[in-house]
């Protein structure tokens, strides 16, 4: 049977058929959707857990490997920094039943701090890299990844792009085959790395690469497709469709085992064709590597490491190389866009993070930010995100900013609930030991929600959809040594200005936890609208200040000709927050 | 239509329901047996951003993206997003835009403004350019959220796929309860 799945669906649907037994995640775009397909469609067969963060995913995958279960662990790529350090003493024991670690990178940053190729990842484990080209190989290669971890003893990564998770395309589906489990197995000198063990897995895994480069040369995972000699495309992951369409003519190598190289396959391709590329996104890892061989080849001298590729970009560079002609393109490509005002992703109508960020702008804050929603208080008219860099870094920002001392301006973190539990405790028990004074704020909206809204620790529900012991944010803050945990309603400004006054002037290390949900997950709340009492308002334009998407300008103007406001009902979820800053009372609640 | 390949557009604002309108004509065009890939960009963009979603089908299709200036179908949910994007639209392609505004909040900075004249600067480009009413189609069939079902129906006019196979997917991907009157709004907009 065909069915139309997504990159990330169809690998889930893989740890499904190719038996699987365990899957472990932290949320993360574009990754996300894997853990949620498996826990959707396949929890009878496949356990799924929401893991508190990614060191802990890849932690619980491995220990389930070693006990005998097929496992797998999913993050996006920056997650795999979080998870580097059980990775690169993994490679050393290896395995018990097949493992996978899925990075889910994301060139031309579309959900993320930055693009990091983690490719090198692969290459700084000594251990495979598999990279399917589209929804159908996404599948296939969990198998693929599957049977190499479990001949060569190697965890294998399964890396994919945005661009793989996030495109659907026709998957042929099969049943499911289970593996067999057989319990861990004890073998102290394999799976204990203290020094005299380690030492010995070291050596281990340099023969085991050897082995897996061999391996590389006779799977038929790389493939080479004839066609015209006069160019020869070196390429795999997004590229190869971006090839194939752009270059339909050229002779490919693709690559469906990005690591390590098949370098004898790459010699013998090279030599048969005229002029050699590789066609890679982002950076020149296959490159860097053929040239190391000696082989001469063309990369990134004509694609970029900047952005996602596409047609475009691969079709530019053979213009340029002069191996392609430019009438190949629409005669319209060249056309320039219209100017159009940027349109960036706003805090929902309604946001609980809104009335907080509204409050530290009153007071003239800085802020430190951290990664979820509330970044987007960084975008206009908000402007009060001061920094943001990754998981659970705002809590050691503002403790370092301010021991350094010489700012004028007090700073404050704000980091979600999801976040903190992330990897925001142990920032905030090192500023108390520290004898910190700064105020941290836990915007706790009950929800991982930038994600899409998935559970965590605080939640109190799994992610297979069971009761379970929530964790508690105010013990937790009391328990490493804050002694001021105070705990406010966001949609009341009054009291958040207040308290947030209170704090920051205090002397000593506090938390302030915000109490109300996110207002789309679980499930959308809605209070009756409220609207502008057009003769009431006088176009001063604070309600504006808020950032909310319900209120815009409307056709009425003051007399200075500047544009009254409108609600729109639809949308208003009646918080309050621009009615709480209306100094002409002109906002009221529908009903009134 | 280049090398048999169909390109379509699908563009709005996150939230809009951009995604599920090219989740539906995606499906149309695998159970019409053709070869079909969709690609859009999910998470931050949902939060009232910029959503694109590109489907293209025919007999074999690589990249899952639209090369530039190759949209042979450009539907766009709002105005000023239908405007962002019309320079995409191929030689001789259809541009379909419904008429409805939403203003982003960065407006409040007094830095941007609305392009109140949008649709006379598609027009410009897209002299055949098509403006729907939707959200007045959809009163009139007595549900405001029946916009998109509308705007696909206006779309398969320009589209080579059957009827009874837009049927059959809307009645299984609508939400539960509303497959008729989804139906019902589909062939609305295909005979407007």
């Amino acid at each position: 049977m065909e069915m139309l799945l997504s990159g990330n669906e169809a690998l889930a649907r893989g740890v499904f058929e190719y038996g699987g037994e365990f899957a472990s995640a932290y949320p993360g775009t574009p990754s996300t959707e894997i853990l949620q397909t498996i826990a959707r469609y396949f929890k009878d067969d496949v356990y799924a857990e929401w893991a508190i963060n990614e060191k802990v995913a890849l932690e619980v995958a491995v220990g389930a490997s070693w006990g005998g279960a097929r496992s797998i662990a999913v993050m996006k790529h920056v997650g795999v920094n979080v998870a580097a350090d059980p990775l690169m003493s993994l490679t050393y024991t290896g395995v018990g039943a097949g493992m996978i670690l899925v990075s889910a990178d994301d060139p031309s940053l579309h959900s993320s701090q930055n693009e990091q190729d983690n490719r090198y990842y692969g290459k700084f484990a000594s251990i495979p890299v598999l990279e399917p080209s589209d929804s159908q190989e996404a599948k296939d290669f969990v198998k693929a990844s599957f049977e190499i971890s479990e001949q060569f003893d190697t965890p294998v990564l399964l890396r994919i792009t945005t661009r793989i998770s996030h495109s659907k395309g026709i998957v042929e589906i099969g049943d499911r085959e289970t593996a067999e489990n057989k319990g861990f197995e004890r073998n102290i000198s394999k799976y204990v790395m203290m020094p005299a063990y380690a030492a010995k897995r070291h050596k281990i895994v340099i023969e085991r690469l050897e082995k897996l480069k061999e391996y590389a040369e006779t799977t038929d995972l790389n493939r080479i497709e004839w066609n015209n000699k006069d160019v020869g495309i070196i390429t795999g992951s997004i590229s190869y469709q971006h090839v194939k369409e752009a270059m339909p003519d050229a002779s490919i190598l693709k690559l469906g085992m990005g690591y390590p190289l098949p370098m004898k396959k790459i010699a013998s391709f090279a030599a048969e064709v005229k002029n050699l590329f590789v066609v890679e996104e982002l950076e020149p890892f296959y490159e860097e590597q053929i040239k190391a061989a000696g082989i001469a080849v063309e990369g990134k001298k004509y694609f970029s490491n900047h952005l996602e590729l596409n047609v475009d970009r691969v079709r530019d560079g053979f213009i340029e190389a002069g191996l392609l002609d430019a009438s190949v393109k629409s005669s319209t490509a060249a056309a320039e866009p219209e100017e159009v005002l940027p349109r960036p992703p706003v805090l929902c109508s309604g946001c609980p993070h809104r009335g907080m960020i509204v409050a530290m702008k009153k007071l003239k804050l800085y802020t430190n930010g951290d990664i979820g929603c509330y970044t987007l208080g960084a975008v206009p008219p908000l402007s009060q995100i001061d920094t943001c860099l990754c998981m659970g870094a705002s809590i050691g920002h503002s403790f370092g900013i301010t021991k350094a001392g010489k700012s004028n301006g007090k700073f404050v973190s704000l980091i979600g609930d999801s976040t903190f539990l992330h990897s925001g405790i142990t920032s905030l028990a090192s500023a108390v030991y520290n004898k910190a004074t700064t105020t941290n704020i836990i915007v706790d909206n009950r929800i991982t929600a930038m994600t899409g809204g998935q559970d965590n620790p605080s939640t109190s529900k799994t992610l297979m959809g069971e009761e379970t012991n929530a964790v508690d944010l105010k013990a937790i803050c009391r328990a490493v040594g804050v002694e001021h945990v105070r705990e406010v309603d966001p949609y009341d400004l009054e009291e958040t200005i207040s308290v947030l006054k209170e704090e920051t002037e205090r002397e000593a290390c506090s938390v302030i936890i915000t109490n109300r949900p996110c207002m789309l997950f679980p499930s959308k709340i809605k209070d009756e609208p409220y609207t502008v009492i057009l003769e009431k308002c006088t176009a001063c334009g604070l309600c504006f200040g808020v950032g909310c998407p319900s209120i815009s300008a409307s056709a009425e103007k003051n007399e200075k000709g500047k544009p009254k406001s409108e609600i729109d009902p639809i949308t208003c979820t009646g918080c309050t927050i621009c009615a709480q800053v209306c100094p002409a009372g002109a906002i009221v609640s529908l009903e009134q | 239509m280049k090398n048999g390949i169909t390109n379509v557009l699908i563009v709005g604002v996150g939230g809009q329901g951009v995604l599920l309108a090219s989740e539906i004509l995606c499906e149309v065009a695998k159970i019409m047996g053709l070869d079909a890939k969709k690609s859009e960009v999910h998470g931050m963009s949902q939060r009232g951003g910029v959503v694109t979603s590109h489907i293209r089908f025919g007999e074999k299709i690589y990249s899952p993206l639209i090369p530039s200036g190759e949209s042979d179908v450009i539907l766009a949910f709002e105005l000023s997003e239908g405007l962002r994007w019309v320079h995409e639209l191929a030689e001789g392609g259809t541009f379909i835009v419904n008429d409805h505004k939403l203003v982003p909040p960065i407006t409040a900075t007094g830095k941007f403004f609305y392009p109140e004249d949008a649709m006379d600067r598609i027009k410009a480009r897209v002299p055949g350019a098509k403006l729907v009413e939707a959200t007045d189609i959809a009163k009139e069939l007595g549900n405001p959220r029946l916009v998109n079902t509308i705007l696909l129906g206006v779309m398969s006019q320009s589209l080579e796929l059957a009827e009874d196979k837009w049927l059959d997917v809307i009645e299984r991907m609508a939400p539960k309860g509303t497959g008729e009157l989804n139906k019902k709004a589909f062939l609305a907009g295909r005979s407007v």
